[in-house]
């Protein structure tokens, strides 16, 4: 057991696993200050500027306030599950970083059905919004978590079937491999990347994701105008904090997966000296990772939010018969060349 | 270490298993059967079968269960059913009917021989199994997936009356 422990490939990966799960911490921590930072210039207002430079020490006041509110528990509430819900909610949001290639060797693990593995983790996720409206035994709640399930058991399946346009190109499911699988040129100078071989299945993914995370303008979990603050409107201290992580970690999730399956990873220019080069794929992907996240905090601070009849009649009536019909003509295109 | 991992996550689905029969609160019944689905799947990474483990928990734990409990979410049943006097009847049909399905199982488990190999190693199961599924199984795939257009086209019915 001694000898297994100090192997150096065993202390090699919980190097990784330190790195990788301090680094998203961290990230996670920062987007709240990005998110409010850009939110505010968009309608014209500083933002945070009290705390630190630039209001850079805001997330750290914002932990330590969560941890020294009130931690209400409601009378009527099924506590077991009030409790579990936060837990459930934010373990599998963290879950998936564990098999996203950061860079060529920063990935804690390569399993091999990798995708399939987020996929199945961030199914998971839902029942911590579900079990948080419903244990909260409180009508604001149940509401959120009722629409939320529909709407994520409706998005999820336009989710996972324009993923597999990309899967019939890349002939593997491990997420390494699809970034390798990336890694030609087209034409000699277009980066063979699948955003351009894939266009529809990229738009239907980055609707669903958005949808799939409860984000604006999709936010019907949620909506503060109509139930208070939906599914965590119960939940106060350090348990709403786990709630509001498990969302931008399931935003970075989305968005990794995003530029690993489109983007082509850790693809980049490469130059410089030796240590800058194993440095630089990692630059290039989080770099990847940032834009789609800054698209999404621009989409909250401008796009007004749908109707939910709207948002249903859009993913069954429009991106399901949309995906599935690029699922078919990709196909027929591969079968063609192929023989 | 195998050995470890097998019994805690076999003791758990067991556990968990025995669970969604004891208690009486719809909503814990419905997740403990998601514990069990989920303890089952470790069990089929144990077994390196690492898509069935993945699917498992695709589509029992993150489909049909959120549906199960969306369902109970919306009918707000109450806390302790009281509708065990009309069914009395189903308690000694029950047992009978269950020893037959033990007995299927155990059958069914004794005359098993490995057909389909799952275990063709971490990154080739899915491929494997998709292969098997495209040749050897092919009819019978085919006519899963009638019977569930059948079942789809049965819900479009009893959802909407006037067609």
């Amino acid at each position: 057991m001694i000898e297994y422990l100090m192997d150096s490939e065993f202390l090699l990966l919980l190097l990784k696993i330190i790195v990788i799960f301090g680094g998203v911490m961290g990230a996670l921590a920062y987007l709240t200050w990005l998110e409010r930072k850009v939110i505010a210039r968009v309608q014209m207002r500083p933002g945070p500027t009290r705390v630190g430079p630039f209001g850079l020490l805001q997330p750290i006041a914002d932990g330590l306030k969560f941890l020294f509110k009130e931690d209400v528990i409601p009378t009527n509430a099924n506590t077991f599950l009030y409790v579990a819900a936060p837990v459930v909610s934010l373990i599998p949001a963290l879950l998936s970083f564990s098999v996203i290639p950061f860079g060529p060797s920063l990935q804690i693990t390569d399993l091999g059905v990798g995708l399939l593995f987020i996929f199945a983790i961030t199914s998971l996720g839902v029942y911590g919004i579900v079990l948080g409206g419903w244990s909260s035994n409180s009508k604001y709640p149940l509401m959120g978590a009722m629409r939320s399930s529909a709407q994520m058991i409706s998005y999820e399946l336009s989710l996972t079937l324009s993923v597999v346009g990309v899967l019939l190109i890349a002939n593997t499911l491990s997420l390494a491999q699809i970034v390798v699988s990336q890694q030609r040129t087209l034409l000699g100078f277009i980066p063979r990347w699948n955003i351009f071989l894939q266009p529809v299945a990229f738009l239907v993914y980055v609707i669903s994701a958005v949808a799939e995370t409860n984000r604006l303008p999709f936010d019907f979990a949620e909506s503060e105008q109509e139930l208070v603050a939906g599914w965590h409107t119960e939940y106060s201290s350090l348990k709403f904090a786990m709630f509001m992580l498990a969302e931008y970690a399931n935003m970075v999730t989305v968005s990794a997966l995003a530029t690993i399956m489109f983007l082509g990873g850790w693809a980049g220019p490469m130059f410089g000296p030796a240590l800058l080069q194993t440095a630089l794929p990692t630059v290039w992907f989080v770099l990847k990772v940032g834009v789609f996240i800054f698209f999404y905090v621009l989409m909250r601070a401008t796009v007004p939010r749908l109707r939910y009849d709207q948002l249903m009649k859009f993913g069954w009536k429009f991106l399901l018969p949309l995906s599935l019909a690029n699922i078919v003509l990709t196909s027929l295109i591969v079968a063609i060349a192929a023989s | 270490m195998m050995q470890t991992i097998f019994f805690v996550f076999a003791a758990v689905a067991v556990g968990a298993a025995i669970n969604v029969l004891v208690q009486k609160h719809v909503m814990y019944s419905a997740l403990s059967l998601i514990l069990m689905l989920t303890a089952v799947s470790v069990l089929f990474i144990l077994l390196r079968a690492d898509f069935l483990a993945v699917i498992q928990v695709i589509i029992y734990a993150g489909a049909i269960m959120v549906l199960f409990v969306f369902v109970i979410m919306l009918l707000n049943l109450p806390q302790d059913e009281d509708g065990a006097d009309r069914l009395w009847w189903l308690k000694f049909l029950g047992i009978p009917l269950g020893l037959f399905f033990l007995f299927l199982v155990i059958a069914t488990l004794w005359n098993v021989e490995s057909s389909v190999d799952t275990r063709a190693g971490i990154s080739g199961s899915a491929g494997a199994i998709g292969h098997s599924l495209f040749t050897d199984f092919l009819l019978p795939f085919e006519a899963t997936s009638l019977l569930i257009l059948i079942a789809l086209m049965g819900a479009v019915v009893f959802a909407k009356k006037d067609l």
